[in-house]
């Protein structure tokens, strides 16, 4: 098992180069470079000012030295600075995004999940029924829906016309003269939406694998012997059902881990959260390197650990994987 | 206070005639009737798109800095109203007979937000600042032209130029940095980027990364403390967003989109709580050819395109009415502006005579026109997210279809545009726009000197007598003068139609109703919005 567990962690090394470099080469093959907003269409920019910035960001460097550079901070941890004007480290500039990221994830998980998985139990225990057919219907439409939309008509219903949501942002304006109360409220008041509305999308799919997976466990023997046995329905499906129908909605859950940190940049700039989605998506339109980079390999390390945790847990359950 | 309150009469009178002259106004304004002491208090809260990146005037480049950066710091020289220069940290100031000397005498009261005092060592800090080869900015262009510079004393700052420099007095009105605090430290990573100290209206108090920037009133300003205490720029990306919590009172300002003045904000809730300006914004929007490529070599084919366009179809379809037709490159209420150049109203038969003029037939029959075998088709391209253009260019490419012209629209994400079309003149026609100010200077633009790749007169214009103008307009001084070169240089323009000049559209803001000392100028309504104020007993936030 040891050996095992250092092999994966060591191939981990190569794999991350790989990605790193990949990434590295293709966000420098999109056209423009990040003194564009600077020099461009810009009457009063010159010719040497636009040489100067290059070399000011080390972009008049081949491309494999600059990749040098950049590999040779990050193997000290340092991901560099930011392009942007305020040239402040991206590691700040990303640590300052995360928390509310994973707050908005996590609710939203959390609500998918509270929701997800009573609608696809009883889906499939009243399987064709009215409530069946009527939750597909209301699933799918939300899954189908375009978000930036759903959450604009709330926003107006909500936050215009009912007065009762705010309409975005984190906190309202005097949120540090309410009281430690008022600020929880206020918090909770301008999460509602956002959560609402990012978690719309993913409840499809959970009731879906969660209704897919129940009926696939209430067809299987075991349940048939439960019942045989004379078991009340409450006890077969709760007791015996479910646990063997959320095995594979656990596996689900342990893949979107990297997902934690990413944020969607449609709903973020609709309720004006400032969220790692916004920021990647600004980093890319202004060729911000460093930060691009900076994200992408936060998202890969993420994506490396939680592939490793899956199939350790894997081999924890599983001789056979241990042994190959 | 005296002081203040006698400017306010002065300035609401010439509110009144301001309003009985002006046809782009509003007839919902706030009523000048009322009587009003400007009182101190109360927040003002906008929305910005997109933070900003840095508090450094020198190094910031994008709107939302530039907005702040407005507020916190000052420069020798700002526009008024009017759009003429006038002192700010300068007192007065005086340009030399030769034309190439400006002497500025600074005010003696002026102090950094931190209470040091500001002396003329400031002024030449950030010109030495500004033409340092190590920092990256984007305006040392307007400062490299300077000779020499002199401080003979704390409060007389001395520019001298080898050749006299039009638009020197402008580049003075740039920020003025903090000498003391940034004097010998690493610019490019100073602290004053996340926490500025300026000279301004404003001082500084938070910074929310992607959520919001708060100011406040400079209570030692040296012009007086501004009455609105407070100024909050909120980061709300999303412009529907920023219409509803305009909607719900959270913002008191935003500048709408037509179809948003015109449709969307005629509710009586709207009309009681905000009050809506027009004006026309600064910029225009045109169709430039490509003059390297042959079959626009000839003006005869240029001047046919313009006739075949209707302008204020474009203006209706595209911009809902608000904006008005352009004849060149200066906006029409402005002193350079020359309204008497050739105009090009809209003309079809005009257009296909020109054309066949120019040796343009259809002789194969096919609906396009031909000239030694070479169809009149080509591609108009413009740049992905500004869908004013993209409709402008379908409008467009209808009217070129009916006198027989075909023409394919070719939409591209804008470094790619740059890069790839643009740059290396690699396109036969696009649809772009130029914002200005009031600074007539064009060389950069129309000089023949500037047609290298990655230079602004992309579409290759050469023309003798317009680089002759061009290069005399940035040497004198006098209004009178330059408005002879300048109306000279639009006539040429107008004729040989390197452009078509499309149109100018106007800023619509609307501004919530409590605010008063709103006085529409020639240079909008921001210009004076440290005497805005609101009375005590319409105030919404008491802290």
């Amino acid at each position: 098992m040891l050996a095992y567990l250092v092999r994966r962690i060591l191939l981990l090394f190569p794999l991350l180069l790989g990605i790193t470099l990949i990434s590295f080469v293709v966000i420098h093959l999109a056209p423009g470079e990040p003194t564009d907003l600077q020099t461009q269409m810009n009457p009063q920019a010159s010719a040497e000012l636009q040489e100067r910035l290059r070399r000011h960001y080390g972009l008049d460097q081949p491309l494999h030295v600059q990749y040098g550079r950049w590999l040779a901070r990050l193997a000290v941890l340092d991901f560099g600075e930011s392009f942007a004007g305020d040239r402040r480290p991206v590691l700040d500039k990303i640590l300052e995004r995360l928390p509310i990221t994973i707050l908005i994830n996590m609710l939203s998980i959390a609500l998918i999940l509270a929701v997800a998985v009573p609608l696809g139990i009883i889906s499939a225990v009243r399987r064709n029924s009215l409530f069946d057919r009527g939750t597909t219907i209301l699933v799918f439409t939300g899954f189908a829906m375009p978000s930036f939309w759903l959450a604009l008509l709330l926003m107006d219903w909500f936050g215009v016309r009912l007065g009762l949501l705010p309409i975005s942002g984190l906190k309202s304006l005097g949120y540090e003269y309410l009281s430690f109360s008022g600020q929880i409220l206020d918090r909770i008041s301008h999460l509602i939406l956002p959560v609402f509305v990012s978690a719309i999308g993913g409840l499809a799919g959970f009731s879906r694998y969660m209704r897919s997976n129940m009926l696939e466990v209430v067809r299987q023997d075991y349940i048939l012997t439960a019942r045989a046995k004379g078991l009340s329905e409450h006890t077969v499906i709760y007791k015996h059902a479910l646990r063997n129908a959320l095995l594979p909605v656990i596996t689900i859950l342990g893949l979107s881990v990297p997902g934690l940190i990413g944020g969607s940049v449609i709903f973020e700039t609709i309720f004006a959260i400032p969220g790692m989605g916004k920021l990647f998506f600004d980093g890319v339109m202004m060729r911000d390197y460093p930060l691009i980079m900076g994200v992408l390999v936060m998202g890969a390390v993420l994506t490396l650990l939680g592939n490793l945790l899956a199939d350790i847990c894997y081999a924890l359950a599983d001789p056979r994987i241990r042994q190959s | 206070m005296l002081r203040l309150l006698f400017r306010l009469s002065l300035v609401s009178l010439a509110f009144l005639i301001l309003v009985a002259c002006d046809r782009h106004q509003e007839e919902s304004l706030p009523g000048v009737t009322e009587v009003l002491v400007p009182e101190f208090g109360d927040t003002f809260i906008e929305a910005s798109i997109g933070d900003a990146s840095t508090l450094l005037p020198v190094l910031a480049a994008d709107s939302a800095s530039s907005a702040i950066n407005g507020l916190v710091y000052s420069g020798l020289l700002r526009y008024n109203g009017q759009l003429e220069l006038e002192g700010e940290l300068a007192e007065s100031w005086e340009v030399s007979d030769d034309n190439r000397t400006l002497t500025f005498h600074l005010r003696r009261d002026v102090r950094w937000h931190d209470g040091t005092a500001f002396t003329s060592s400031d002024v030449k800090f950030t010109y030495e600042l500004y033409i340092d080869p190590e920092i990256p900015t984007a305006y040392a262009e307007a400062f490299s032209q300077v000779n020499r510079i002199e401080t003979p004393d704390p409060y007389t700052f001395i520019a001298h130029y080898d050749v006299p420099y039009a638009p020197a007095l402008l580049s003075w009105a740039t920020a003025v940095h903090p000498r003391h605090l940034l004097e010998g430290t690493d610019i490019i990573r100073s602290p004053l980027a996340r926490h500025p100290i300026g000279t301004g209206p404003y001082r500084f108090v938070e910074w929310v990364s992607g959520e919001k920037i708060v100011l406040e009133a400079n209570q030692d300003y040296f012009e007086g403390p501004p009455y609105i205490k407070r100024v909050v720029y909120r980061i709300i990306p999303d412009v529907s967003t920023q219409f509803l919590e305009l909607q719900t009172g959270s913002l008191d300002f935003m500048g709408l989109t037509p179809l948003q003045y015109d449709r969307q904000t005629d509710t009586l809730a709207f009309r009681r709580n905000f009050n809506k300006y027009r004006y026309l914004s600064f910029g225009y929007t045109y169709l430039g050819y490509n003059l390297r490529r042959p079959m626009f070599a000839d003006k005869l084919v240029r001047q046919a395109l313009s006739y075949a366009i209707d302008e204020q179809e474009l203006i209706d379809g595209v911009l809902l009415g608000y904006g008005e037709v352009a004849t060149g490159p200066y906006k029409p209420d402005t002193w350079v502006y020359n309204p008497d150049v050739r105009r090009y109203h809209y003309n079809p038969e005009k257009a296909r005579q020109l054309l066949a003029e120019a040796g343009w037939q259809d002789t194969t029959g096919d609906g396009i026109l031909n000239k030694d075998g070479q169809r009149l088709a080509f591609t108009i391209i413009t740049n992905q997210g500004n869908d004013l253009r993209i409709k402008t260019g379908e409008i467009i490419q209808r009217r070129f279809r009916e006198i027989g012209v075909d023409v394919r629209l070719r939409v591209v994400e804008w470094a790619t545009f740059l890069k790839e079309f643009i740059n290396p003149g690699n396109f036969d026609a696009t649809i772009l726009g130029w914002s200005g100010g009031p600074e007539p200077d064009q060389y950069n633009i129309w000089h023949s000197s500037k047609t290298a790749p990655g230079q602004l007169n992309f579409i290759g214009f050469e023309h003798p007598e317009v680089d002759e103008l061009l290069e005399r307009g940035r040497r004198v001084f006098d209004q009178q003068q330059r408005k002879e070169y300048y109306d000279r240089f639009q006539e040429i323009l107008a004729e040989e139609q390197p452009y078509t000049f499309l149109y100018v559209s106007e800023a619509l803001p609307a501004v919530s109703r409590r605010f008063r000392g709103i006085e529409p100028a020639p240079a909008g309504i921001r210009y004076n919005f440290q005497h805005w104020f609101v009375p005590m007993a319409e105030q919404k936030y008491a802290r």
